[in-house]
């Protein structure tokens, strides 16, 4: 494997896709420019690149879900118009995709059958499948109960249902689209393990991800986009995480340096007692935790997202009651029975950036003005009598963009006209301008550029400086790195770790985060 | 090419696709009229003659406009917190049972000047309360306020029916109606009022309400756009995880708006059992509930606009009426069937213009404007 | 009490249950295929009535009950188009097309009635060789001496017209299109996650076009059987609100065939024992008012909602456009 060219004149395999000078823009985006690529059959072809790169608009014009403004598809050498996803599956595409495409209430069974069934009798249809499907996941590892419905499935046997949907429309190129981002690390390595074994009947697999790691372990080939372009294809054996890192942030990545506070001795922040969280549909989402920050430091929360973060923050934050257990914050204690809503959450000094910026953190239609007083609308000095201030409103929001210079600072334009990072500096400067004591932070720079990522991390950690207790929730553990002072890893809803910022080290947390440690010692 | 994220200059969102879809629905109803062998720009004459012509005519259309103005309110203010009233018509229904209850009980005893208000708050109160419940159902026990507004409509319907057939009919009477008010609960007439100042018009239903509704459309505005309110009503209609994060209790405001929404609706009952009926009888609310949907679909959820197209509906209304009689084959259900073209063409259809204009748009002004700043 | 509870009151109760269920059953089926799609469908009433008067207008005009029939589905399903092209092709909303297709319906059909017939809105009345005439069932005179069943077949089975039959197969037939086809399978997902159903090659808008034309299809029918069956002409307003029982009783069966189609029995049952009921004194509960029962249908659809008996849990898809642009 290791001996195949990449490019060039000689080329030994033949090419399963060939892609040339694909453009793809959505209105004034250009997500892909001038694409070329070549993935050679029976390989697994990596493609990595930051949030917003142009990966998935690029799988998903070769899947036929956007259409490429210009540029040519190969598939086997032959030229493929490809307008939708019937197109791709006949052209022998099948893909993955980051939010499963299930009918949650079908079962495992009907979920393959779907477009594929081979008799207008549905019964006809299933017993035909059934036999196919046995066959399959004998043969790749693919167990996954077909009876069984979708919904009530853990996440990896759904992407194996994915797995087997594309395979029973026998598919040759199998594209996955950052399939780990919700997988245990067990669910997936056992994912890697079915890849293999795809490859080696054949089967040529795109893997789409940010997580270098993965590329270096399974790839062959990995093509790096960024900001729609391709900026390089290697062999991964002649490449590095460095390099290739470098070359997706497009220079020489500084790595902040913060200095680290390694036993703060300032009063609690907040301090939290055995809280346990039960969902709507019972399952337990945060499972007995116990911790404490204190004034002056930041504490990161790592672990691989869906282990409990988002809950906990949203406790915190007062979005959420605790079943079980209470909290104490900024001096009031908080529990089932006397729960404290997000507005009063505010006005004791807890602060919150949210996780999901666009969902929360800001309303889209509103002027930017408008989302600058979100959750403070109520406050006296925006207000005048029964009416809204404005003109103080507006004034307000023109200070807080000079402070995390916001571009453009005009505080009518609507707040879905800023990019990603203007937006996220918009509800930093909010929040931070409360000058809180308690900081509850979630992906500060999820989709959010290079430049402004420096911006937001000085001021987290300036925060921590004025003696705020600052609590960071990240899925990047890199940034959980740099800021933290001290780090908790989450898994299933419990904290299954602590270390010292000034100590950590990638490879002990990356265990934790997978509860290996035990099995690893 | 996707175009719904192209922005376009303000004047052609508001004012050059609303008229073009409007036109888009009238020109149907030409076509409608055509069909039926009757000339449309003579229809159109008539009509607008009809309505405007002279002051009678003016006084007719201004009290239809009235009624619209509160049932378009009611259901844009709802669309604003991304409620769909449909029950406009049921809660001005029971809006009137308010007035009626209270006047039966009251009217005898009480001078207009206390009279009059306590009507007021009855209409908005009992309407209200329509709206109430399927506002509590939506918020705490998660049915679909579209559907039950709807079965609302007909629940009222039906006691409506029931308490006028055997509770609440004028003794001995065979019509199911209750007894004339005292004349002290009954709203003064737009024709006497300008008689006071000397003014002389022809007499009219229009009445006091007309301008109830003018300071309704701007209380709506001011509540709406102006207040913490408001704020804190579009932030839920936008995004309930947003209103929660914001410290919003997204079902509150369910219920409070659509409370604000089922008075407005109520309303109705004020222009007409204060104001013209002077009695509690069937029916009187003649669709104007859900005549509202389309005038709020047409006035894009904003006072201003909301004004125009009940303004347009009182012509068509008046106007209709009048063409009725001069051309007896096109009767006054026309103006339903005008009313269900702009429902589909300014509601339904409000966007199929659109990525059209958008490529019109690009093609005239080649330089992009850029709209991601970053 | 005898009088109410006679055997022949009983069998021409469930007979006339049976007969104004009809309606009710067509458009609830109607309304299973569009919202099973994805595509909330109040226009179910607008659709009848038009279909309605296009049943009465044919049949008036050309003696035909077939053609009439023809016509009213045809006329049923453009305006089905008409929702699809609405809500499907331009994304609207699928509340207020529906209702502009209600309202427009209940203009239009008085308008044209009026301008083409000069009755007040009504069409024609009809002779019996333009409308579809009760059939007797074989054996029906055979079988009536048997006790229990024999008078049952007589008089509540058989002597129905042949919509009323239609009515009654198009559920076993829903059924089994729904749940044992590949048509069935896909327009299930459809309305659960369009998403899954495109990628996996099939057309959204496609399935969902077919979807509100079977709808556009059986209130056809059910507008024919209002206005050429169980009635000798059209009448303005003539489908007063069944449309919207219908829909209540979709609900109510929560979007599945045969539970819907007891919902339209028991609406149905309720109409025609509230005709029998007036100014009859009940034990314990004394006089009911027939509005009461009248609004019973609209009640009970709001108290299920509200999650009081059950749950009823609609598509997940149910209501939004299908986009493939982020």
């Amino acid at each position: 494997m290791h001996e195949q060219q990449i490019t060039g004149e000689g080329n030994s395999l033949p090419l399963a896709i060939e892609l040339k000078k694909i453009c793809k823009r959505f209105g004034q985006v250009q997500a892909n420019r001038d694409i070329d690529l070549q993935v050679q059959r029976g390989t697994i072809h990596g493609i990595v690149g930051e949030n917003g790169a142009g990966k998935s608009t690029l799988m998903s014009i070769l899947y036929g879900f956007y259409q490429a403004d210009s540029g040519e598809i190969l598939i086997n050498g032959q030229p493929a118009t490809i307008k939708n996803s019937r197109d791709a599956i006949d052209a022998g595409i099948g893909m993955v995709h980051q939010h499963f495409m299930l009918v949650d209430t079908f079962t495992v069974l009907e979920n393959v059958l779907l477009g594929a069934e081979q008799s207008a009798s549905l019964d006809k249809s299933e017993a035909n499948a059934l036999e196919v499907l046995e066959h399959l996941s004998a043969e790749y590892q693919l167990s996954v109960p077909l009876k069984s419905i979708t919904a009530e499935l853990p996440v990896g046997q759904q992407q194996r249902t994915e797995i087997l949907k594309a395979l029973y429309r026998n598919a040759e190129i199998l594209i996955l689209d950052e399939p780990t981002g919700v997988l245990t690390p067990q669910e997936a390595d056992q994912l890697f393990r079915v890849l293999k074994a795809l490859k080696e009947r054949g089967v040529t697999i795109i893997l789409i991800t940010h997580k270098l790691r993965e590329i270096m372990d399974i790839t062959d080939n990995v093509s790096v986009l960024r900001l729609g372009e391709i900026v390089s294809t290697h062999r991964t054996a002649d490449t590095s995480t460095a390099e290739l890192a470098e070359l997706m942030v497009g220079r020489k990545l500084e790595t902040q340096h913060f200095h680290k506070v390694d036993t703060a001795d300032g009063e609690s922040g907040i301090a939290v007692n055995n809280i346990t969280v039960v969902d709507d549909r019972g399952l337990t989402r945060l499972d007995d935790v116990s911790f404490e920050v204190k004034r002056g430091e930041i504490v990161g929360i790592a672990g691989v997202a869906g282990n409990g973060q988002s809950t906990l923050l949203e406790v915190l934050a007062g979005i959420q009651s605790p079943n079980k257990g209470q909290f104490v914050i900024n001096g009031h204690i908080v529990d089932a029975s006397a729960p404290l809503g997000p507005r009063e959450m505010r006005e004791i000094g807890v602060q919150h950036v949210p996780e999901d910026r666009l969902r929360l953190g800001l309303i889209k239609s509103f002027t930017a003005a408008e989302s600058s007083v979100l959750g403070y609308q109520n406050r006296k000095v925006f207000n005048w009598r029964f009416f809204l201030n404005i003109k103080s409103i507006r004034a307000a929001c023109v200070k807080l963009m000079q402070a995390f210079d916001v571009r453009p600072p005009d505080p009518k334009l609507k707040s879905s006209s800023f990019s990603g990072g203007n937006q996220q500096k918009l509800i930093l400067a909010r929040e931070l301008d409360k000058a809180p004591s308690v900081l509850l932070v979630g992906q500060p720079t999820r989709g959010v550029d290079i430049g402004a990522i420096e911006l937001i991390h000085q001021k987290i950690v300036d925060m921590r400086d004025a003696n705020c207790a600052i609590l960071l929730v990240s899925v990047e553990l890199d940034e959980i790195m740099t800021l933290s002072d001290r780090i908790l890893v989450m898994f299933e809803g419990r904290i299954v770790g602590t270390v010292k910022g000034s100590e950590a080290d990638k490879t002990t947390l990356g265990l934790m985060m997978a509860n290996a440690m035990d099995t690893a010692a | 090419m996707n175009t719904s994220d192209i922005e376009l200059p303000a004047w052609v969102e508001v004012v050059l696709i609303p008229v073009l879809n409007i036109l888009m629905a009238l020109f149907f109803a030409g076509l409608i009229i055509l069909a039926i062998g009757e000339n449309p720009v003579e229809a159109v004459a008539i009509m607008i003659n009809g309505a405007f012509g002279y002051d009678e005519a003016i006084g007719y259309t201004l009290y239809y406009t009235t009624n619209f103005i509160f049932t378009g309110l009611a259901v844009a203010i709802a669309f604003h917190a991304s409620l769909f009233n449909i029950g406009g018509e049921g809660q001005a229904y029971i809006g009137g049972l308010g007035v009626g209850l209270t006047f039966l009980l009251l009217d005898k005893y009480l001078p207009a000047i206390i009279l009059i208000p306590i009507g007021i708050i009855a209409a908005g109160l009992f309407g209200a309360l329509w709206a109430l419940i399927p506002a509590w159902l939506q918020a705490y026990r998660g049915s679909h306020i579209v559907i039950t507004t709807i079965m609302f409509n007909f629940i009222a319907s039906s006691l409506m029916v029931y308490l006028l057939v055997n509770v609440l009919i004028k003794p001995g009477s065979m019509s199911p109606e209750t007894r004339e008010f005292d004349p002290s609960g009954w709203l003064p007439f737009m024709h006497e009022i300008l008689a006071v100042v000397g003014i002389e018009v022809t007499r009219t239903p229009l009445n006091l309400s007309f301008i109830l509704a003018l300071i309704c459309c701007v209380l709506v505005w001011a509540y709406v756009w102006k207040t913490r309110w408001g704020y804190a009503l579009r932030t839920a209609g936008q995004s309930e995880a947003a209103a929660v994060y914001a410290g919003i209790k997204p079902k509150r405001i369910v219920i409070i708006t659509m409370c604000i929404s089922g008075a407005l609706a109520g309303f109705v009952a004020v222009n007409e059992i204060m104001g013209v009926h002077h009695r509690l009888l069937l029916n009187y609310t003649a669709g104007y509930g859900f005549t509202g949907i389309a005038v709020a679909l047409m006035g894009r959820n904003h006072p201003v606009g909301i004004i125009m197209a009940s303004l347009l509906f009182g012509v068509l209304y008046q106007g209709g009426a009048e063409l009725a009689f001069e051309v007896p084959k096109i009767t006054r259900e026309m103006v339903v069937a005008i009313q269900g073209l702009i429902i589909l063409f300014s509601g339904a259809l409000a966007l199929m213009l659109r990525p059209l204009i958008v490529r019109l748009w690009l093609a005239i002004k080649p330089s992009p404007t850029l709209t991601q700043h970053g | 009490m005898d009088s109410v509870l006679t055997l022949q009151t009983v069998l021409s109760t469930f007979d006339a249950t049976l007969r104004v269920s009809t309606p009710l059953i067509l458009c609830a089926m109607a309304g299973l295929f569009s919202e099973r799609s994805g595509i909330i469908d109040i226009s179910l009433e607008g659709k009848m009535l038009s279909a309605a008067f296009a049943a009465g207008t044919l049949a008036a005009v050309t003696g035909s009950p077939w053609v009439a029939l023809g016509g009213a589905i045809v006329v049923s399903v453009l305006l089905g188009l008409v929702h699809g092209f609405a809500c499907i092709t331009h994304r609207g909303d699928q509340v207020v097309s529906g209702l502009a297709i209600n309202v427009l319906a209940s203009g239009l059909t008085i308008v044209l009635g009026i301008a083409w017939f000069s009755q007040g809105g009504q069409t024609p009345a009809l002779a019996s060789e333009s409308r579809f005439m009760p059939l007797q069932l074989p054996f029906a005179e055979t079988l009536k001496g048997i006790p229990g069943i024999g008078p049952f077949y007589e008089s509540v089975i058989s002597g129905h017209n042949l919509l009323v039959y239609v009515a009654l197969l198009a559920v076993p037939i829903t059924w089994w299109v729904v749940y044992k086809t590949r048509f069935g399978l896909r327009l299930r997902a459809v309305g659960e996650n369009p998403l899954a159903v495109d990628t996996a090659g099939i057309s959204v808008s496609r399935l969902r076009f077919s979807a509100v034309m079977i709808a556009g299809a059986l209130c056809g029918i059910a507008g024919a059987y209002l206005a050429i069956a169980q009635n000798a002409a059209f009448a303005r307003e003539m489908t007063a609100g069944q449309g919207y029982i219908a829909l209540a009783a979709m609900i109510f069966g929560k979007w599945r065939p045969l539970p819907a189609m007891l919902a339209c029995l028991m609406f149905g049952f309720l109409d025609a024992v509230s005709i029998r009921l007036q100014g009859i004194e009940l034990p314990i509960v004394g006089e009911v008012p027939v509005q009461l029962i009248q609004a019973l249908p609209y009640i009970l659809t709001v108290v299920l909602l509200a999650g009081f008996i059950g749950r009823a849990v609609a598509p997940k898809a149910i209501g939004v456009p299908f986009s493939k642009e982020r």
